[in-house]
């Protein structure tokens, strides 16, 4: 409760944050501020359950559990350590830097909701309020046609989408014996579905996969991201799909796991085209911003495993996705907010990087190892816990083994980045980076590489106090 | 305690040596670290077998079931104590070879260190892959920065190759770990499931391990990472891959395939057989056709590899006796072989036999010990690999574990024919005949390359003549694998 209160306030807060003071920095610090309270007031929330600042009876519209909470703090540290890196860029794409700051806390306030739904309105509403600030920052850079094309593309996508998701809650309402948008009541049971609940699940799940760009509904996602803003892309392809992917997977947790054999197997077609799509398309690229896209929606394809795995013994899935999401965000933000301060975003812009500028070439290979996988990296426990849940079904052994393959190709286009960091001469262009910079660069890289050996601190958190 | 030592030592030495600019320094610094490594091998050694020093065990991941567990029987003490002495070795066979970063090539050869110690020590399925795949990252590095022109695809392709594999790998470890009644990572609750696993997982979970192990190793058709990559990379690491780093694909069979998947073992144990021996055989033609000396020592590399694997498939006491002591003496053979090619090339600037000749006029010091180092590759009685080879030998020949263990014997019998050729070719065309342009003005070796040499012979003649204390230290090893793998259906 208190991050959803607190995060709408603060986006109006940072509203205003321009009328009072020309200062630019001013609107940064309040920013940064904004994030620590949040998460502060998050953290509070996990250990004094059921007793958070504000008490306001939702009807059971909404709950908090762990595995909410603990999503939202990790998308609040993620979002402070975004401000972090790269907050002088935010302020650099345009001149409103408040508003780009409050636009981001309106997200952060969606993220909260659709971490904490109960009910499919609120699902809806938490969706609605988390894409159409996207929407905006994707199109924040006006002068740039690409940026513009972007957003356009975006918010037609996104609307069509949540037409869908609309159509699809209204079908499971109808299918409800009860006539209910509660997600406990919207499920099977033990009665024999009827055709307007499969449509209503079917949609819903076409809807949730445009949302976190899984294939066949990725479409938009690589215009989208290259187009947006670089700083903006970061926080989208980490912070947010990192909070669609838990709506996804507790909608298929609570409502449909008694109809499980209906969607797991449309679900594993899903994710091997996510991943076939995701990778093999990255190899192509070009550009370091265009392949990160694609790479993300590789990145989707392992953590479909979380949803494909709903409903396993001891919360195997949830664990996987908190760390899959952790692991994944921090390393999105450490490479994006190096990607923002190079000029040529091609691979060959990153030539010689590691002559020029040591540090920034050693954090983001350790960044580059995490989304490859490679052990003592948080990316590597985020891919065992993936194969080991769809191990643990049974069932997609062929899956698997396409999933290894995938990762052995993806290996391709991320060590292309440390092959021209590394081995590769290049006349280096400039890279602005101040200490602040390159301290909270190693921070993250720090924390990837404690994860990546203590990954229990994090999820046991999920494993004693689960629900 | 000691495993722990030989992890956290290079380890360590090597985040130090990072931020050592000194060339000199880092080389000294290096080369101090790796004869610590190897004083506590030693020590290591003198230990009994049951001392509490040869094992550590610590909670790691409570939650999966995962322990820091490390220990060493005779399989991990002959391996250790192979990569403790290659390091130093290596080190000062190549202490006047000038690296660009020299600081950053010897902090990253001690990680690499730190790595395969810990695989060879690992007793806990996750932990043994932590290492397994943390050994590449700097193999990685190295491979790439330093080295021949066509380095980076080399690499590149060696990197993927391997990576493919241990991904596979990692399935099968999941699988097993899934079965285990404890849910543990531990090696004894692996050992346990010999019966457990069905006839139909046998299969699979055999190949994609022994996909894994072949890639390493490598076998055929899973070979063509490494004549490339050796070639291109510097010598000094290319002893590392060949001595050191070809045994983990050896290790994997021996302590986490055969003893655990018995049954896939035996069923697919001439199959697997039949791939080495196609590999040897194939390996050691294209051998006699190399006019580079890299490439000639690369392909007899895998025809030796071959064999040994092939005599671990055999399943017998004597023949799993050979592999342990060939393990090591290939280790060594191959390191002194690399040890002359690096000199040839630094004297004279070509690794092309067509370009050499008369060597044994100007450089009689290298001739012979060159000599006795290809002799040893021949495995001619008196040396070592004659013991380990001729173990192998009555252990295929007598295997029940497969019909065809004539047709096998007679196979390996025609590589080891084969391998005389092109070692004898290359000798003679090489050191004798007459001197050419190039050859007029060679200069014999210096004392550090021939003190290293010549302590090699030693090594390689010391065990030819008496190999008693090795076979001694694996035997318990031998028996217990030997007893895992007895498993039919």
């Amino acid at each position: 409760m208190n991050a959803i209160i607190l995060s709408a306030v603060w986006g109006v807060v940072m509203m205003f944050s321009g009328a009072f003071s020309k200062n630019k920095m001013w609107a940064r610090y309040l920013a940064i501020a904004g994030a620590a309270f949040l998460l502060l007031a998050n953290i509070a929330d996990m250990y004094a359950q059921g007793n958070p600042f504000f008490h306001i009876d939702t009807k059971g519209m909404l709950t908090f559990n762990m595995f909410g909470l603990l999503v939202n703090a990790i998308a609040f540290a993620t979002t402070l350590i975004y401000f972090f890196l790269s907050a002088k860029d935010i302020e650099e794409v345009g001149p409103h830097a408040g508003e780009y700051f409050a636009l981001i806390f309106f997200v952060l306030c969606g993220v909260s909701l659709v971490t904490s739904y109960n009910n499919l309105l609120i699902l809806f509403i938490g969706i609605e309020i988390l894409s159409i600030p996207l929407y905006i920052l994707t199109g924040s850079s006006k002068q740039n046609l690409k940026s513009n094309e972007a957003a356009l593309k975006y918010f037609l996508m996104g609307a069509f989408s949540t037409g869908i998701l609309l159509l699809g809650i209204a079908f499971l309402y109808g299918a409800s014996k009860t006539g209910s948008f509660f997600i406990d009541d919207i499920g099977i049971g033990k009665v024999p579905p009827s055709p307007l609940f499969i449509i209503g699940l079917l949609l819903l799940l076409a809807a949730l996969s445009f949302k976190v760009s899984a294939a066949p509904f990725h479409f938009w996602a690589p215009d989208v991201y290259d187009g947006s803003p670089t700083v903006f892309t970061s926080f989208m392809i980490s912070v947010v799909k990192g909070a669609a992917f838990v709506a996804f997977i507790r909608l298929f947790a609570d409502s449909f796991l008694e109809a499980q054999p209906i969607w797991q197997l449309i679900m594993a077609l899903i994710t091997a085209a996510t991943l076939f799509i995701g990778n093999i398309t990255a190899v192509f690229q070009q550009s370091v911003k265009r392949m990160l896209a694609y790479s993300s929606i590789a990145q989707v394809g392992f953590m479909l495993f979380a949803i494909l795995g709903v409903g396993l013994k001891t919360n195997t899935a949830q664990e996987g996705i908190v760390l899959y999401i952790a692991a994944y965000s921090l390393a999105s933000i450490g490479i994006f907010a190096i990607l923002a301060r190079m000029k040529d975003h091609s691979f060959e812009g990153f030539n010689g990087l590691a002559k020029q500028q040591p540090l920034l070439a050693g954090v983001n290979t350790v960044f580059f190892l995490s989304l490859a996988g490679i052990p003592l990296t948080a990316g590597f426990f985020a891919k065992y816990y993936m194969l080991s849940i769809a191990l643990q079904t049974g069932k997609y052994f062929w899956l698997v083994i396409f999933a290894v393959f995938c990762a052995a190709i993806s290996i391709y286009y991320y060590f292309r980045v440390i092959q021209a960091m590394y081995f590769k001469e290049g006349e280096q262009q400039e890279v602005e980076a101040s200490p602040a910079f390159k301290g909270m660069l190693v921070a993250v890289a720090v924390i990837i590489v404690l994860l990546g050996i203590f990954p229990q601190w994090l999820i046991n958190k999920l494993s004693i106090i689960y629900f | 305690m000691i495993p722990v030592l030989f992890i956290l030592i290079p380890l360590l030495s090597g985040l130090i040596g990072f931020f050592i600019k000194n060339k000199n320094t880092a080389k000294n610094w290096s080369l101090f670290a790796s004869i610590v490594v190897f004083a506590v091998s030693v020590c290591g050694l003198a230990l009994s077998k049951t001392s509490t020093a040869l094992h550590y065990s610590a909670e790691w991941l409570p939650s999966l079931g995962s322990k820091f567990s490390v220990a060493m029987d005779g399989l991990s003490q002959i391996l250790t104590l192979l990569t403790s002495i290659s390091f130093p070795v290596i080190f000062i066979a190549t202490y006047n070879t000038e690296y660009k970063n020299a600081g950053n090539f010897y902090a990253l050869m001690l990680l690499a260190q730190a790595g395969l110690m810990g695989v060879f020590v690992a007793t806990d399925a996750l932990l043994f892959y932590f290492f397994w795949e943390l050994a590449l990252i700097p193999f990685y590095f190295l491979c790439s920065t330093w080295g021949g022109e066509k380095r980076i695809q080399a690499t590149f392709k060696f990197f993927i190759y391997t990576f493919t594999g241990s991904l596979l790998m990692l399935i099968g470890i999941i699988y097993l770990y899934q079965l285990t009644s404890d849910h543990s990572f531990s090696l004894e609750s692996f050992y346990r499931l010999k019966s457990i696993i069905s006839a139909k997982d046998q299969t699979w979970i055999f190949w994609i391990f022994f996909i894994a192990f072949a890639i390493k190793m490598p076998i055929f058709p899973f070979h063509t990472w490494q004549p490339d990559t050796y070639e291109q990379s510097a010598t000094a690491v290319t002893m590392v891959l060949s001595g050191v780093m070809v045994k983990m694909g050896l290790f994997g069979l021996l302590r986490w395939l055969a003893p655990v998947v018995a049954g896939g073992t035996w069923l697919w144990g001439d199959t697997a057989s039949a791939l080495c021996i196609i590999g040897m055989v194939y390996a050691s033609l294209i051998a006699i056709q190399q006019d580079d000396l890299k490439r000639l020592v690369a392909y007899s590399s895998i025809a030796h590899i071959g064999l040994m694997c092939l005599a671990v498939f055999a399943t017998t006491q004597t023949g799993l006796q050979g592999v342990m002591i060939q393990m090591f003496n290939h280790g060594i053979n191959i390191i002194a072989l690399w040890i002359v090619v690096e000199l040839i090339e630094r004297k004279l600037g070509t690794r092309k036999i067509s370009e050499l000749g008369g060597l044994a006029q100007k450089a009689p010091a290298l001739a012979v010990l060159l000599m006795i180092v290809a002799l040893a590759n021949i495995a001619l009685p008196l040396t070592n690999a004659f013991v380990g080879e001729f173990l192998m030998f009555s252990g295929i020949y007598t295997s029940t574990a497969t019909t065809y263990n004539i047709v096998f014997t007679v196979a390996a019998g025609i590589n080891i024919i084969l391998s005389a050729v092109y070692m004898l070719n290359m000798i003679q065309k090489v050191f004798f005949g007459n001197t050419n342009a190039l050859t007029e003005n060679a200069k014999d070796i210096q004392w550090n390359e021939k003190l290293i040499l010549a302590a090699l012979v030693i090594v390689i003649i010391a065990i030819g003549v008496y190999p008693q204390p090795v076979l001694d230290l694996t035997k318990t090893t031998v028996d217990t694998i030997i007893t895992k793998m007895n498993f039919k259906f």
